[in-house]
């Protein structure tokens, strides 16, 4: 009994929270956090197609550079579009009052958005824009229904239009269903799209905690330690303890 | 031995201090039960976890900012730019909940060798005002990283105040010092998280091991060992607590420290049930977020307290949950402590209330629908079913004979 309980709260409770979830059908991300190039390509994505209206406030671009194995100097080139030095905050020369007034919202800081949003969440919904007259963007999304925020990757995506189908559930309730299919092809291919799109993602995930690969590398040392100061620890113990009937 | 260092340093201390008598009557002359099992691990690991909470913590505020509009940036500039600062926030973050998780374990030992009856119903106490003082603190602690959550569970759970017929919203009011949560709430509960409640737990710490260390420990068989003493005075049953359980607990808190570090280094967030998802959006007054969930070692609280329809009999019915338990030592009038030796009808009981708990803080992290509010009032009866059985079963309860001296090692 002692171990189940144990057990319960270890293990369980992670499961439990994916039963949380709602809504829409998001598609895996599956983006690899080791993949260096990835998250290179991730992060021109990013300073190119994103950092004009959200900030990444908390991160450095001289962290960014020294994580991903980019040059300072190239940092500071390439990646660097308001100046500035190269230990500075990446937030956006954008005014938040021109912003809110351009999209009806502060476009929000996306420093740590894959921790508050989860990696699937960012990568479906990047990919789920799709035309809709009726908005003031002229397009709308899938996952985030009605957002302020315009299509920005559309002239590498193209632009998808919406094929609304009516199913019957088993139990006779009608469910509209909106599928996306691509009326304007981009600058990639589908499949190059979902890689630049996980590629960025990937991104957001190194951004929102840059230090997970140091955590996880030091977190095999200290275990793999404890593991053997437990068989000194219990050795110790046994040995004490042999006086005891 | 002891006659050996009455002079040199130790003696001149002892003429002034007593260092060697606290020694012995605490740790080297504290007889302590010889067949301790898994169970008694979780006190010595509840007051490590104390002693690692406030170590990080200390190094946390040196960082952190009590402000609502630095807040949430401070704790990632501990998390990116503050050398080791990822660390010690994870430490404090997952303490955290280890602390609530050695507490329950600690507690529910309680309940299976009834450790909480005469002449253990202070210690019992004690216990009960540092769990309350836990709660209070994990609360107020987790209004600092000022996130969605942070916030939005703030202003919940202090809006509760406010069913208190008359006096509520004034009450609730002078919590908050403003009219919703604010940055007014923010500097009170980072001066209470950090010294006057942290001070208040030290102290009944203190009391709770003087309080166990005059009556001695209990143990799993339910046996006072204290009754059968050899020639030397000592308790035959007995065994000095160092070195024989300093080494022992040496070896649980390494494997303690093996689970701990598994969350810290790779599970920070524990799937969001340590670290709460929205907790990463900068707390926004002027947006609710759809589904507010306090953390995990609140929710069957929070469930009892959804599951009545009226808001202030609710919350009643929450505090009266965790008053209940201070009475455990009078409700409890079987004579014999250990399960071990108790009957069916009271294994019975203990099983049910313990599985609702577990099933309370299941719902209670789940939105209400009907059905779950259903269940939620069904497992709320049963765990106050628990204390109504506790006083009608010495009626047919059958218990066996226990033992004069311990059964195993």
């Amino acid at each position: 009994m002692k171990k189940h309980i144990f057990l319960l709260l270890l293990t369980i409770i992670p499961v439990l929270s994916l039963a949380a979830e709602e809504g829409v059908h998001l598609d895996k991300a599956n983006i690899d956090p080791d993949n260096q190039q990835s998250l290179q390509r991730g992060a021109r994505l990013f300073v190119n197609y994103c950092l004009s209206c959200h900030s990444a406030g908390l991160m450095r671009y001289e962290r960014m550079g020294k994580d991903l194995g980019i040059d300072e100097k190239l940092v500071s080139e390439n990646l660097m579009f308001t100046g500035g030095r190269v230990g500075d905050l990446m937030i956006v020369a954008t005014n938040p009052e021109d912003t809110k007034e351009w999209f009806g919202t502060v476009p929000p800081d996306l420093s740590v958005i894959a921790r508050a949003r989860g990696v699937d969440w960012l990568y479906t919904y990047l990919r789920s824009f799709y035309l809709d007259p009726s908005r003031v963007t002229g397009v709308n999304n899938l996952v985030f229904p009605d957002v302020g925020m315009p299509d920005v990757l559309w002239e590498l995506q193209g632009w998808q239009k919406p094929i609304i189908t009516t199913v019957k559930d088993p139990d006779g309730t009608e469910r509209k269903v909106i599928n996306l299919e691509l009326a304007t092809p981009g600058l990639l291919s589908p499949q190059e799209f979902d890689r630049a799109v996980r590629d960025l993602v990937n991104f957001l995930d190194y951004m929102a905690e840059p230090g997970k690969h140091d955590r996880q590398t030091l977190g095999v040392k200290v275990i793999l330690f404890l593991l053997v100061f437990l068989v000194v620890a219990y050795l110790m113990k046994k040995e004490f303890w042999k006086d005891v009937h | 031995m002891a006659e050996k260092w009455k002079t040199g340093l130790l003696g001149w201390i002892d003429a002034r201090f007593p260092l060697s008598s606290m020694w012995n009557d605490h740790l080297a002359e504290y007889y302590a039960p010889k067949n301790f099992n898994f169970w008694y691990y979780f006190g010595s690991l509840a007051l490590m976890v104390l002693v690692m909470q406030i170590i990080t913590g200390i190094w946390l505020t040196m960082n952190y900012k009590p402000d609502a509009t630095l807040a949430f940036n401070s704790v990632e500039y501990i998390m990116r730019d503050v050398n080791w600062g990822w660390l010690i926030r994870y430490m404090h973050s997952t303490g955290a909940s280890f602390f609530f998780i050695t507490v329950y374990l600690h507690m529910l030992r309680g309940l299976l060798y009834g450790s909480y009856k005469k002449p253990r119903e202070l210690i019992w106490i004690f216990g009960m005002i540092i769990y309350v003082c836990l709660m209070a603190e994990a609360f107020m602690g987790y209004l600092l990283p000022w996130g969605q959550m942070s916030y939005w569970g703030a202003q919940v759970i202090i809006s509760l105040f406010g069913a208190i017929p008359g006096i509520g919203d004034a009450l609730a009011l002078w919590i908050r010092g403003d009219y919703v949560v604010s940055d007014v709430t923010l500097n009170r509960f980072f001066a209470f998280h950090v010294i006057a409640v942290p001070i208040v737990l030290l102290a009944l710490v203190v009391m709770h091991i003087l309080a166990l260390h005059e009556v001695g420990s209990n143990n799993p068989d339910g046996v006072e060992i204290k009754k059968v003493k050899g020639p030397d005075g000592h308790p035959l049953d007995g065994i000095p607590f160092h070195p024989y359980y300093t080494v022992k607990d040496i070896v649980g808190v390494i494997v303690f420290l093996i689970f701990f570090c598994i969350v810290v280094f790779f599970m920070p967030e524990m799937g969001g049930y340590f670290l709460e998802h929205n907790n990463f959006v900068p707390a926004d007054p002027l947006k609710t977020p759809t589904h507010i969930a306090p953390l995990w070692y609140f929710t069957p609280f929070y469930a009892i307290l959804r599951a009545v329809p009226d808001k202030f009999l609710g919350v009643v019915a929450m505090g009266a949950a965790i008053v209940l338990l201070f009475f455990l030592p009078w409700l409890d009038r079987s004579p014999v402590k250990s399960i071990r030796y108790r009957g069916l009808s009271y294994k019975v009981a203990l099983a049910v209330f313990i599985i609702s708990f577990l099933v309370l803080g299941y719902l209670g992290g789940e939105p209400a629908t009907p059905v779950l509010t259903n269940f939620a009032r069904v497992f709320s009866i049963l765990y106050f079913g628990f204390f109504g059985v506790l006083l009608i079963l010495p009626m047919f309860e059958k218990t066996k004979q226990v033992p004069d001296r311990v059964t195993s090692k």
